[in-house]
């Protein structure tokens, strides 16, 4: 099982996806420069954060057209698992790899800060499993459960036709939606005034997942929560089930 | 040849620099301001192309055809 931590750039958040594959799963993961032809050896390809090519035009419309997204349009049509976070979340959908665009949040404000995301789909590839945290407590995977995860960004916005959201709606495809502590859906709870919340969605077949919190920011007690295991050790474990490997053992942070 | 294209968004979505340009506007003593709209325009000089192809870069690259339209005039 090989995973991939994709560079344009630019990219900024390529470091601490890799450190969470490396140290937290142990696995096989290579930076790939996106120049790359080609990723058809890697089983999980991870677009990190950042700001490609300085956000020119729109954010992640030119990395779109790196050479290496080719490859990765192919490997995710064959069913293979592509995770998207912030920017690289804004490369899959100028790629038309998952639908809908993100613009300038509402306030024109950068947001960095901790908020709360509702788990709203809890059988997909990346959010199905249960993790044990530092301190022994579970973090179980069922819908309403509320993720801790830091967000960093100025075009958060969710956008998309009425036709596109009914479709996201109607067939689970809202993994994640901004909430309150309560898991309120509501404006207040809002950061970036995106459609009905959305903070995460997947394509139709579930295996290309773009968000635009930072689980990989969320995977040590240090940096304040580890909810973003929650994502990573479900799409982990459905990479190695896929590849039939050994499931993954968690190094504990001492 | 000079191509120049405009890119606005869409009517039907949110600009949300175009409302913060329109409230500065408004207190700038301009109340009359309806609203305002803020886009990209870009000049192109390129050989070798036609139209069709121009197009097509559009709706491709200079364009995001869920969130802007484009409109595109092409100088000899």
């Amino acid at each position: 099982m090989k995973a991939a931590v994709i560079r344009f750039p630019g990219s900024n958040c390529d470091q601490d996806c890799y450190h969470v594959l490396k140290e937290t799963y142990a696995l096989d993961v290579e930076y790939v420069w996106h120049k790359e032809a080609s990723v058809e050896q890697f089983d999980l390809i991870v677009l990190p954060g950042g700001f490609s090519y300085g956000d020119y035009l729109r954010c992640g419309a030119i990395a779109r057209y790196s050479p290496v997204m080719r490859s990765v349009a192919t490997e995710a049509e064959r069913g293979k698992l592509v995770l998207g976070i912030c920017n690289g979340f804004q490369i899959l959908c100028e790629a038309r790899l998952l639908p809908g665009a993100l613009i300038r949040n509402n306030s024109l404000h950068f947001v960095c800060e901790h908020i709360h995301a509702r788990l709203e789909n809890m059988e997909t590839p990346y959010t199905h499993t249960e993790v044990t945290k530092a301190d022994g407590k579970l973090l179980t995977a069922r819908t309403g459960l509320l993720l801790k995860l830091p967000i960093a960004h100025g075009e958060g916005n969710y956008r998309a036709d009425d036709e596109t959201l009914r479709d996201l709606n109607r067939n689970n495809q809202i993994i994640l939606r901004y909430s309150d502590e309560r898991g309120a859906i509501s404006g207040e709870a809002n950061p970036n005034g995106s459609a009905e919340n959305i903070a995460g969605i997947t394509n139709r077949a579930g295996n290309i997942f773009g968000l635009m919190p930072h689980p990989e920011r969320a995977c040590d007690p240090l940096l304040g929560s580890e909810d973003g295991k929650l994502i990573f050790q479900s799409v982990v474990e459905t990479a190695m089930k896929k590849t039939k490997t050994a499931a993954p053992t968690t190094k504990r942070v001492t | 040849m000079k191509a120049k294209v405009t890119v606005m968004p869409k009517k039907s979505v949110l600009d949300p620099q175009g409302v913060a340009v329109r409230d500065a506007m408004r207190h700038h003593g301009l109340p009359g301001v309806g609203s305002v709209r803020i886009g990209k325009f870009m000049e192109i000089e390129i050989d070798g192309a036609n139209e069709a192809q121009l197009h097509e870069i559009c709706r491709d690259l200079l364009s995001n055809p869920v969130i802007e339209d484009y409109d595109l005039k092409v100088e000899a």
